[in-house]
């Protein structure tokens, strides 16, 4: 079986702090990290592979740094490793990337497709089932756990808000996969040695036949009209009153803040 | 693109069991303001099958019109049944925005329903509004909610765009108002039926990691032990989880799992509730962080209200009964 | 010159800092506490290819390097001393000497195993009157056929009864002193050879550390390591490569003990302030981690040179001698910025403090380096 991982770069938000003069998001200093939900996903994958044999191949849109995230995940146990960066695919929002990705995955052969459910910058849960839609296969979000038959065929537990659902599909298939599906496991030492002299392929623009129109910026529908933060946290208020006008405070404040 | 020939505002209609799901009449209540802004109406999708008997209560909740689509292949959610019939609407009907509801339905559907349509979506928006150009303003957090983002879509239409639950305010039910319902039936190709729904489970949510929760009912020493039965009833109206500080896990009230701070765990909440934790330096390093803190404790120089947006001074064992009552109260009048 | 980790140094680090940090530290207080070998936590680095990072690949190695090796060593003391000497026991005491000695058969035979974290290894010199003086040896090992028999005691022997593979020094001549000391490559199941009381230590608690007693213990002649008489000088050769992982060791517990004391500063308000807003916080704090800087550079530079197959010795002395010193005033002044809270088992600098004294005196004491460095100085 050929498994293809989609993977992201992303800061670590968890350190993001804003700059409480300028309203800015301070990223120095932040860590960059495999997205929590793809790293779930290719967790999923190595499972496979262990158990069935399979070849893994991750794959990764961004800047020439994102390298590091493929060698990690070559160092966790992925084969192959591809790198799409282009400043023609700069910009791009979720349809502009989808389309960039699928461009690529039209390149290689692969049975499974794999994608986290979301990137924790951006929160969208867009791009899998966007690249599914791209490549005519159907697509499966919201992954638990998955059950292979050995041959071609997939059982699912989809997580939902009431519970889950099982559900079946032929390969090829791409799944969306939520970081509580599983824990991954660690990059290993001998992995990390033998990751770094490994090749990446890199693509660009022109490798991967795509309509430069659909790409970065310019392909995008989407643009960012103004980015602003919420509003630096204010010095808390102090109350002594009888208890029920008390209650009455919480309760306003609560509605106030969209909580309740 | 032709922009000028896509107007009004659609929303698409979730039903689960034939039960129409509340996000979705928050929504016409929302693209209710918006289409009003735009003076154009409120066309609600509504997928199902055998639902056209409930689609007055679409109207009655501020749709203009509704489309029904009513087949077999529609009464439980699949991706692409789904995606065929909605995508049929849209290219008949030309709508100018589509507000689908953030769930894992919405969620599913929405992205690929976009790249058929070859149209941006915006997902998870917090704010809708209508610029002076007649655009969709998408106002979302980005950044694990660190900074926000106005998005728009201009060149494209619809505008898509998905909202959570429990983020719009549905209007109040109005049985006077009259709308038009449409009947549409979509041509499928079912080759494209390639995942099979085996079965449907609803499960208890069991217990949850603590640092996973939206909102945390924490107590400490000040709560008792008795008090810990009130701060469970208030966790359950405000569908949150409990949590404690380090001397009631010591005293063996609550498990060490749900214990914040220095030897607990770090939480990050959207809402923390500190009620009778006096705020030692090692429970703060677990909670600071979190967006909203309320605290409640009798010492008015407690540290807690150092760190806490609203402090109230005050006995918790007489104030947290009160507002867990107002509370059960504001939500079924609801 | 290049003072920046290469790629797959950063890569490891990255990594063994993240399972450090979510893997050994939560179990950190737990073990000191139950004076608890933690062999879950060696379960977890086998898996990972803890226990072979400076092992070529042809042995079962993870074919890394010294550097990685350190950075290993820092980042679990950094949570977790004990875990910290469990790896660098192994790894610096057994692998090290059977890579660095032994024959072609000897490292097919052991390495593998060793490497993947099935066996884990010890060594033992020390005996009750064979302390700093290594060289005064009682155990004896006496060819008969085939065979040795080894007789004798040793004490302190870290991760004793939890090790498959010791490396066992003996005098199979008494009348040359220390050119008659040999080296053996002892298993834990041979026939008399047991493992005798458990100490009760101030420090590094979850570690084992044993008593081990051999009484006609019948070893193959294979089993020799080394040439017969080459004992001393492989074991002085051992140490030399164990003091960059005690180095790294007494590295990772200052660096683990600032972290604390520099969040705990920020945190802790007096007078209305955090404490780290006070000038005598903050240059205590400065002359501390410049110390801790230092201490890194020399391990690194050690380990460097013991990669590209310099002579180490002495800088392995230096550091060992800077970076333990380092680490007991590290741990001392951060017991004293906690205040009462630093004395009391609730924050972990009072466990960082009781680790760091054994850095000073095991694998030779602070006095030996100030030797092995004059020796340097003065030859």
């Amino acid at each position: 079986m050929k498994i293809v991982v989609c993977i992201k770069q992303v800061p670590d938000t968890t350190e993001i702090k804003i700059n409480p003069v300028t309203g800015t998001l301070i990223r120095d200093g932040v860590p960059s990290i495999i997205n929590p939900d793809d790293k779930s996903g290719l967790e999923v994958a190595l499972k496979l592979k262990d158990k069935y044999g399979a070849e893994i191949t991750v794959i990764t849109m961004g800047p020439p740094q994102a390298d590091a995230v493929l060698r990690e995940a070559m160092a966790m146990g992925a084969d192959k490793a591809i790198l799409l960066t282009d400043r023609k695919f700069a910009g791009a929002d979720t349809l502009a990337t989808s389309n960039a990705l699928s461009a690529a995955l039209r390149k290689i052969d692969w049975d499974l497709i794999i994608a986290g459910r979301q990137a924790i910058d951006g929160d969208t849960a867009q791009v899998g089932p966007q690249i599914a839609e791209f490549l005519d296969i159907p697509q499966i979000s919201y992954v638990k756990d998955l059950d292979f038959d050995g041959e071609t065929q997939f059982t699912i537990k989809r997580e939902t808000e009431e519970g889950y659902q099982i559900l079946q599909a032929e390969m090829p298939l791409l799944i969306t996969v939520l970081s509580s599906a599983n824990k991954p496991r660690y990059m290993s030492v001998g992995g990390i040695v033998e990751a770094v002299e490994k090749d990446v392929l890199v693509l660009g623009a022109a490798d991967i036949d795509a309509d430069e129109n659909r790409l970065g910026l310019k392909g995008s529908p989407t643009k960012v009209y103004k980015a602003f933060s919420k509003g630096v946290k204010s010095a808390g208020e102090q109350f002594e009153v009888e208890a029920e006008e008390a209650v009455g405070i919480i309760i306003s404040k609560l509605k106030e803040k969209f909580i309740i | 693109m032709d922009l000028q020939s896509y107007k009004d505002v659609y929303v698409f209609i979730e039903q689960r069991d034939g039960v129409i799901q509340s996000v979705a009449l928050e929504l016409l209540g929302k693209a209710r303001d918006l289409a009003d802004a735009l003076d154009e109406k409120v066309v609600a999708i509504f997928p199902g099958d055998s639902i056209s008997g409930k689609a007055n209560l679409l109207i009655e909740h501020g749709a203009d019109s509704v489309i029904c689509i009513d087949s077999p292949h529609l009464g439980v959610y699949l991706t692409e049944q789904y995606t065929q019939a909605v995508y049929q609407v849209v290219e008949k009907y030309l709508p100018s925005i589509l507000l689908i509801g953030a769930t894992t339905i919405g969620r599913d559907l929405g992205p690929r329903l976009s790249g058929r349509l070859l149209t941006g979506l915006t997902a998870d928006c917090t704010k809708l509004e209508i610029s002076p150009e007649r655009n969709l303003l998408m106002t979302r957090p980005a950044f694990g909610g660190n900074l926000m983002a106005t998005i728009t879509c201009i060149e494209h239409r619809p505008q898509m765009s998905t909202v959570r639950p429990g983020v719009m305010k549905k209007r109040e039910r109005d049985i006077e108002r009259e709308g038009e319902i449409i009947t549409f039936t979509p041509v499928f190709d079912e080759s494209k039926f390639r995942v099979k729904l085996l079965e449907s489970v609803k499960e208890e949510k069991g217990k949850i990691d603590i640092t996973d929760a939206k909102i945390l009912v924490s107590g400490g020493r000040g709560a008792g032990s008795a008090g810990f039965k009130k701060l469970k009833e208030l966790a359950n109206v405000l569908k949150a989880e409990v949590s404690a500080s380090r001397a009631v896990v010591d005293a063996g009230i609550v498990s060490h799992d749900r214990q914040v701070g220095q030897t607990g765990k770090t939480v990050r909440p959207n809402l923390y509730f500190a009620l009778g934790i006096s705020g030692a330096i090692q429970h703060l390093a677990g909670m600071e962080e979190s967006d909203y803190i309320v605290a409640i404790n009798k010492d008015k120089y407690a540290p807690i209200f150092q760190v806490s947006d609203l402090g109230i001074v005050g006995d918790v064992t007489t104030i947290i009964p009160l507002l867990t009552e107002r509370l059960a109260k504001e939500k079924k009048s609801k | 010159m290049n003072f920046e980790l290469n790629r797959r140094q950063e890569l490891f680090t990255q990594m063994i800092r993240e399972f450090s940090d979510k893997e050994i530290k939560p179990l950190a207080a737990e073990i000191d506490e139950q004076e608890r070998f933690p062999l879950e936590s060696v379960e977890k680095m086998a898996e990972l290819g803890i226990f072979g990072i400076p092992v070529p690949v042809k042995y079962g190695g993870a074919g890394g390097d010294n550097i990685m090796y350190s950075i290993a060593i820092e980042e679990l003391s950094r949570v977790c001393a004990t875990t910290g000497v469990i790896v660098s026991a192994h790894t610096s005491l057994c692998v090290a000497p059977i890579l660095e000695h032994g024959t072609e058969e000897q490292k097919r035979d052991y390495l593998p195993d060793l490497c993947s974290g099935k066996w884990i290894g010890a060594f033992g010199l020390t005996e009750p009157n064979a302390g700093t003086d290594a060289s005064a040896q009682q155990t004896t090992a006496v060819l008969d056929g085939e065979d040795y028999i080894l007789n004798g005691n040793k004490i302190f022997i870290t991760n004793a009864g939890y090790a498959h593979i010791y490396i066992i020094l003996a005098m199979t001549d008494k009348s040359v002193g220390v050119k008659g000391v040999s080296a053996f490559i002892v298993e834990a199941d041979r026939p008399g050879f047991t493992i005798g009381k458990k100490e009760l230590k101030l420090g590094i608690r979850g570690s084992a550390t044993c008593e081990l007693i051999f009484e006609n213990c019948r070893v193959p002649k294979k089993n020799l390591l080394g040439k017969v008489g080459g004992g001393f000088s492989i074991a002085m050769k051992t140490l030399d490569g164990g003091r960059i992982g005690i180095a790294s060791q007494a590295l990772g517990i200052a660096q683990g003990a600032i972290d604390e004391t520099i969040k705990y500063t920020k945190e802790r308000k007096q007078f209305g302030r955090s404490i780290s807003k006070f000038q005598n916080t903050q240059f205590q704090l400065a002359d501390l981690y410049t110390k801790i800087e230092a201490s890194r550079l020399l391990v690194r530079s050690a380990a460097f040179k013991k990669d590209t197959g310099v002579s180490y010795a002495a800088d392995a002395a230096m550091a060992k001698l800077f970076a333990s010193e380092t680490a007991m005033e590290v741990t001392t002044k951060a017991v004293q910025f906690h205040g009462g809270y630093g004395y009391t088992r609730e924050y972990p600098v009072e466990r960082m403090m009781r680790d760091a004294k054994i850095t000073e005196i095991y694998e030779g004491t602070s006095e030996v380096q100030r030797m092995v460095i004059a020796a340097k100085i003065f030859k």
